[in-house]
């Protein structure tokens, strides 16, 4: 503790000014429990302290989501591929648009395949993946998704499968490319949104919190990127304009939702990197699309399938944003120490 | 017919030692988490994890400011021995889609490491925490409530490695009476702070990992309101079937429409 004499001012040549600034900093520190300073963010205390007010030291109770890259992609290609299914049965069936039936056949079962593919490769223990149908579980929403997978992917194929056997070589399968349409289509109902109920049915707070409007959410995202698939493929159906523009409405209600709640376990959707990638999702495949699905419904042959081809992208891109906002913003979420403690007060300088 | 067993913590008793963490990983062959420092008192566990199975808590309070300064008196620091909480219902094990996670016959929730696939949906649907994937392994992992131990009568490792009786184990009803008279005798001392944690009154529907603590039990980081996330699957289901409606008869009639031009 020696050091240099100035360590140590005696009073006739101390500073007093910067004597009391030291004190200044002692006070803030015992009332607050923290300092203010530019270059300082002490996390927690200095004094490591445990409270009502800071939990256990702010240590997040929950655990982060441990899945990895594959899942936003998953959310989004099987959103797409289920959508797909149910657009390719009315296209047969009601549209009489059989190109398109066609294509949404191919789309289904591409998808599928790409899901499966995602989804094993995600877990911890791919070779383990059967494991998912040694039971059924309806109470969990990871087991019934397994099963709709399995069942989706099984349908689509076959369709696909019968599809391809029918235009190329002519076999008499027409029939059971319909019955596998049809499963298929059935299948795909659940498969485009039951992620949404997936996420929701959680601990995550952010999820929990959008458990009535996620599978909705994720549902119309879903059909968004199906029809913007197939317009890019160059389908001109009118219907799927019509399709888009719902979607993107409902899309961009679901943004205005958002938005408006004040609640705290929606920060992570407006705060952040996590509520920039939201935002910008949001305003992609809601209000972008909405605006120019409108304008190509009212506008010549030509230019209505650029906008429509316009909307297509901007939507494709939204929904892929979106899945990996929402992922982002789960991580965010859980390890928020505040919410599952029940603890409203955010200090400014506190984790 | 099997007893159904519970822990019950009492960390008025604790003493720090971190033995419950030592025998368990020791007993369990968990691998070490590293040697971190944390910062927060002396504890440099962090939190129960895929490979902590027993974590102590070191809950410190600074001294009052104005109060005396540092006077050791002043403060307070107390331990608290963390586990799996062994929900009556139990989040992971309802989540698991494998049904690598069951209920034994003490009424614990076991992982079976031979059928767990690594999905890791467990872990989000832990309202405590406690379950976590380990990422070189690729499996989900936690207390296993000393099942091999159980099944042959000997108590939970930390349990029995426990020197100051700060962890008890034994049937679940002649813990709840432990408890509740070890918190009478307390309060009959004179503190009144003290408090016993059991979930009960949410969809936990309580555990089988009691605690008695005292002060506000998240400064322990004990959730005052632990919920099971199968209370959300109801509504989950029904916006699904809405949004599954929206997409069939919108898809009908957007392609009855386009059919008439």
């Amino acid at each position: 503790m020696s050091g240099h004499p100035q360590d140590r001012p005696t009073p006739e040549h101390a500073d007093w000014a910067r004597e009391n600034r030291l004190f200044e900093i002692r006070r803030e520190a015992e009332r607050k429990g923290y300092v203010d300073a530019d270059t300082l963010r002490v996390a927690g205390a200095p004094f490591p302290k445990a409270s009502p007010a800071t939990g256990y030291y702010g240590v997040p109770l929950l655990k982060e989501p441990q899945w990895s890259w594959e899942i936003p992609p998953y959310f989004f290609v099987g959103g797409a591929a289920g959508s797909a299914a149910v657009l390719g049965l009315m296209a047969n069936w009601v549209g009489g648009d059989q190109e398109l039936a066609r294509d949404c056949r191919l789309l289904a079962a591409g998808g599928a395949i790409l899901s499966s593919a995602l989804l094993i490769s995600d877990l911890g223990r791919p070779e383990r993946f059967l494991a998912m149908l040694r039971v059924f579980k309806p109470q969990s929403p990871m087991s019934v998704g397994a099963w709709t997978l399995a069942a989706f992917g099984s349908f689509s194929g076959a369709a696909a499968f019968a599809q391809i056997a029918a235009d190329r070589y002519g076999l008499p399968v027409r029939l059971l490319g319909n019955i596998a349409e049809a499963f298929s289509a059935a299948a795909g109902l659940p498969f485009s949104n039951y992620t949404g109920v997936l996420i929701g049915a959680t601990v995550v707070p952010v999820w929990n919190e959008h458990i009535r409007s996620l599978p909705i959410h994720f549902g119309m995202s879903g059909l968004s990127s199906a029809v913007g698939i197939l317009e890019l493929m160059g389908h001109e159906n009118t219907a799927l304009n019509t399709l888009g523009l719902g979607a993107a409405a409902i899309e961009t209600l679901e943004g205005v939702n958002i938005e408006a709640s004040r609640k705290p376990a929606v920060e992570p959707l407006k705060q952040g990197t996590s509520g920039f990638i939201t935002r910008l999702g949001g305003v992609l495949s809601g209000p972008v699309p909405v605006a120019l699905r409108l304008a190509a419904a009212f506008a010549g042959r030509r230019r209505s399938m650029k906008l429509r081809k316009a909307a297509a992208a901007c939507s494709i891109a939204g929904s892929v944003l979106t899945r990996f906002a929402w992922v982002h913003a789960g991580h965010v979420s859980a390890r928020d120490w505040r919410l599952p403690l029940e603890i409203a007060l955010r200090k400014k300088g506190l984790p | 017919m099997s007893t159904t067993t519970a822990f019950f913590t009492d960390s008025t008793l604790c003493i720090g030692c971190k033995a419950c963490e030592v025998a368990c990983k020791e007993w369990n062959g968990v691998s070490a988490d590293g040697f971190n420092w944390t910062g927060n008192s002396y504890d440099n566990t962090g939190s129960v994890g895929h490979s902590t199975w027993r974590h102590v808590k070191f809950v410190e309070h600074a001294p009052d400011a104005g109060l005396g300064g540092n006077n050791a008196e002043l403060a307070s620091w107390v331990f608290s021995s963390d586990v799996c909480k062994h929900c009556e219902v139990a989040g992971c094990l309802e989540a698991c889609p494998t049904g690598a996670i069951v209920r034994t016959e003490f009424g614990g929730v076991y992982v079976q490491p031979d059928i767990c696939n690594g999905c890791s949906y467990c872990v989000v649907a832990c309202p405590f925490g406690v379950v976590q994937r380990n990422k070189e392994d690729g499996r989900a992992f936690k207390c296993t409530f000393c099942y091999d131990r159980q099944k042959v009568g000997l108590h939970p490792a930390c349990a029995k490695a426990c020197p100051t009786e700060s962890i008890k184990f034994g049937p679940i009803e002649e813990m709840k009476v432990v408890a509740k008279d070890r918190l009478e005798e307390l309060r009959a001392r004179g503190m009144d702070d003290a408090c016993i944690y059991d979930p009960t009154d949410t969809s936990v529907g309580g555990t089988h990992a009691l605690f008695l603590v005292r002060g506000d039990p998240r400064q322990y980081n004990l959730p005052p309101h632990p919920e099971a996330p199968t209370v959300y699957t109801k509504a989950g289901w029904t916006s699904s079937a809405v949004a599954a409606g929206l997409l069939l008869f919108g898809s009908l009639f957007a392609f009855l429409g386009s059919a008439k031009r």
